[in-house]
């Protein structure tokens, strides 16, 4: 690993800081809960603090919401269900969810700098991906909302009622969007939970439900922690629980909603093998693994975490990632030019950290970047590991973090093979030039999505989810209302 | 001397490539309300505008098609957000035309905006509806998908100045077609207002060309333009639509009979067609 490909630096190239400005979001010092149209005094809750992960600054403190306060909330999503919500023609509801995908739009840069302010990420990935995504969810589900009938569920579909929604802190506001958007174009309320550690955007969402004139109770959201989202399962008048998180929590909840009606969909954990045949085109394919794996800093349940190359051009393609690797920039994630931010919590960094120690305990060979990495807050240099074995942990566990794992085969058999050695199913990555071959691969590979040449490509109308330990149920496309229709 | 303001009155012209001209004929027709009274010299197009417009529409059609489902379906949302805000002018020109009272006429540009929406919903999803997987029997990834006809010669309903043709042309655009379109002879100006706003809309110039005129002069070399690869005839009588049927078949268009507009799905079908493509599946 010491020719000039691998020593090639930028050089004499530097970047100047391109810091987006903070001062297009301004925060409430204290945020109380969204409930039936209002926000709540926030003194009446215990609260807690979220913080810029990337400083380790307080940016507000939220509310604690208590097993009462989701008592309240799904009362109030219960009560706007049966008075206003249901009563409403699909057209209404329609126009409602144009309304909130144009005031997305409308405050794109601000809810871009809240996300990368709150969550860590790169400002370039929240207002290319995250913002405009969240955007045209709400307008594609708004198409939806009166055209129920040709979605192919039957003549006449008809919503389930109040559904209890848990999202986790990767993509705070998109997973918002992809919750919401779907359940209210199919006619239901929802009283839905952020993570813990970025609630800000929710509650901006909030405000813009507000200016949207949406019905009170239409949608209310909950701050809290584990307990909050807990009370919000085992909640009597909850008719549907959707839960995207770790398959470990989502395990738990499956249990807790086993002896009820409630509807359950899960999107939980991955480990995506991202497949490298001999014949891919080279320099998209080393683009395809870097965006698969270090894309919003491996906070990302679908990211190609197993690198499965062909044995014949392994060194050569481990060589060129450990290169491009290299030249990732890490750091402020206000910066425009920043590729990897910084890492969501001080927990999640622990797990990363743990996670890569293991890789090198059992053997595998480490190539860390070389960036410098900021004094405060919480970084992870962005890390491949060679020689890894399929009994290992870093190629078995979810990392949820900026570390590759690098594995080979020699055969499309054994490609296959190796990719489908998983309790997990979500996303797969294949990489060649011969088309019928990406098809027969695809064919064989257990999971809900496969990318073919790209990877990490979300839109509104393509259905995501996973299937065996990933989880069940589709969001996104016609699939996506599924989830939230009564569907005999 | 009388100290009310007069009104500045507004010549009403065709839409053709994104301009408003006269017709290159130079003629007009006089339009009278419902009442009888005057309401505008109209711009008289004629066989050569007809032609002109196909070929702007031809086009356009191609870079319309280009752009995602996603965008497509955000401009004519724009379209509806344009109308929303001219409500009143509309409802006073469909009044006016239809001898509507101004209830009635505010209810029916109401129903033909939100018509606007459905549509604008329809582009991204045209797709998952009409198109889909086929289970082949061999080693094959067979998937067909909806593509649009091409361009589409629209007559417009005669009566009903603004929902009908709101129909008429919203649906072929939804599914990726361009438009030329004839509005209705004797009450073209609704359709011309809704013109008007597609230049601050974003649909691309000759995406829809709207053309006043005489039915009887114009819808025949519409109908059988060799470059038109639809026609909607379902604004006309039987009579006439057998004649103009005929003309289309001479290139073998597609044509959208009088009575089947008004299914639901019937108008978005019509100028479709399916494209199947099988790809192999192997080590």
């Amino acid at each position: 690993m010491s020719d000039d490909l691998t020593q090639s630096r930028l050089g004499a190239m530097t970047y100047d800081p391109a810091p987006e400005s903070a001062a297009i979001v301004t925060f409430r010092d204290a945020y109380g809960l969204f409930i039936d149209g209002r926000f709540t005094d926030p003194s009446s809750h215990d609260s807690f603090a979220t913080i810029n992960p990337a400083t380790e600054t307080v940016l507000a403190r939220v509310a604690l919401a208590s097993a009462s306060d989701v008592d309240v909330a799904v009362k109030a999503a219960r009560r706007a269900y049966e008075t206003t919500w249901s009563k409403l023609s699909g057209a209404q509801r329609a126009k409602y969810l144009y309304r909130i995908a144009r005031l997305i739009q409308e405050r794109s840069r601000e809810l871009a700098v809240a996300e990368t302010l709150d969550n860590g990420k790169p400002i370039r990935e929240s207002r290319d991906v995250d913002v405009p995504l969240a955007a045209a969810h709400f307008f594609y589900y708004a198409g939806w909302a009166d055209k129920l009938e040709f979605a192919g569920y039957g003549a006449k579909p008809t919503a389930l009622g109040v559904a209890g929604q848990i999202i986790p802190w990767n993509f705070p506001l998109l997973m918002a969007a992809w919750k919401l958007a779907p359940a209210l174009a199919a006619g239901n309320t929802c009283v839905l939970k952020p993570a813990e550690t970025t609630p800000l955007t929710a509650l901006l969402l909030a405000e813009i439900l507000q200016q949207a004139d949406l019905p009170p109770g239409v949608v209310n959201i909950i701050t809290g922690d584990g307990t909050t989202g807990s009370a919000l399962v085992d909640h009597p008048g909850v008719d549907k629980i959707a839960f995207t998180g770790s398959t470990e929590v989502g395990r738990l909840i499956q249990e807790r909603v086993a002896a009820s009606h409630k509807g359950l969909t899960l999107e939980l954990g991955g480990k995506g093998a991202n497949i490298v045949f001999e014949d891919a085109p080279v320099d998209e394919m080393i683009e395809g693994i870097i965006d698969g794996i270090f894309f919003n800093q491996g906070h990302v349940c679908c990211a190609g975490s197993r690198l499965l190359v062909q044995e014949s051009i392994a060194d050569d393609v481990l060589r060129r990632l450990v290169r491009r690797v290299d030249q990732l920039r890490v750091g402020d994630p206000l910066d425009k030019n920043t590729d990897v931010g910084a890492i969501n919590s001080a927990a999640q960094l622990a797990r990363i950290n743990e996670l890569a120690a293991y890789g090198e305990h059992e053997g595998a060979t480490r190539y860390t970047s070389t960036c410098v990495l900021p004094d405060k807050g919480y970084w992870f240099a962005p890390t491949v590991f060679a020689d890894v074995a399929q009994s290992h942990r870093i190629a078995r566990e979810e990392i949820f973090g900026p570390v590759l794992s690098v594995l080979t085969f020699r055969t499309p058999d054994e490609a296959v093979a190796k990719a489908n050695n998983t309790k997990y199913g979500l996303a797969c990555g294949v990489w060649s030039e011969k088309g019928s071959r990406t098809l027969w691969v695809a064919q064989r590979l257990r999971a809900g999505v496969i990318w073919a040449n790209t990877y990490n490509r979300f839109d509104p109308t393509s259905p995501f989810g996973g299937v065996r330990e990933s989880g069940f149920g589709r969001e996104g496309g016609r699939h996506g209302l599924e989830a939230y229709l009564d569907v005999h | 001397m009388s100290t009310e303001r007069l009104e500045v009155r507004k010549t009403f012209k065709l839409l053709i490539n994104g301009a408003f001209p006269r017709s290159e004929s130079g003629r007009t027709y006089e339009v009278t309300a419902a009442s009888g009274t005057f309401l505008a010299n109209v711009a008289q197009a004629s066989r050569k505008d007809v032609r002109d417009a196909v070929v702007a529409a031809r086009a356009a059609q191609a870079s319309w098609w280009s752009q995602s489902a996603y965008h497509r379906g955000q401009v004519i949302y724009r379209l509806a957000e344009m109308a929303e805000s001219r409500r009143d002018e509309l409802a006073e020109h469909v009044a006016l035309s239809e001898g509507l009272r101004a209830r009635a006429s505010q209810l029916s540009v109401a129903r033909a905006i939100d018509r606007v929406v459905w549509y604008a919903g329809w582009s991204d999803k045209i797709a998952q509806v009409f198109g889909g997987a086929n289970p082949v029997a061999g080693p094959y990834f067979n998937f067909s998908l909806p593509v649009p006809s091409g361009v589409v010669g629209v007559i417009a309903d005669q009566d009903s100045s603004l929902e009908a043709f709101v129909d008429a042309v919203c649906a072929p655009i939804a599914a990726g077609n361009a438009v030329v379109v004839l509005a209705s002879e004797q009450r073209p100006t609704p359709a011309v207002l809704l013109g008007e706003m597609t230049a601050t809309s974003d649909v691309p110039s000759g995406v829809l060309n709207i053309l006043t005129g005489r039915t009887g002069e114009l819808a025949p070399t519409l109908c059988a333009h060799e470059d038109v690869d639809g026609v909607d005839l379902s604004g006309v009588n039987e009579a006439f639509a057998d004649e103009l049927a005929l003309l289309a078949a001479g290139s073998i268009k597609r044509v959208l009979r009088p009575g089947r507009g008004d299914a639901s799905l019937a108008r978005l079908r019509a100028f479709l067609e399916t494209s199947t493509v099988w790809h192999t599946i192997g080590q």
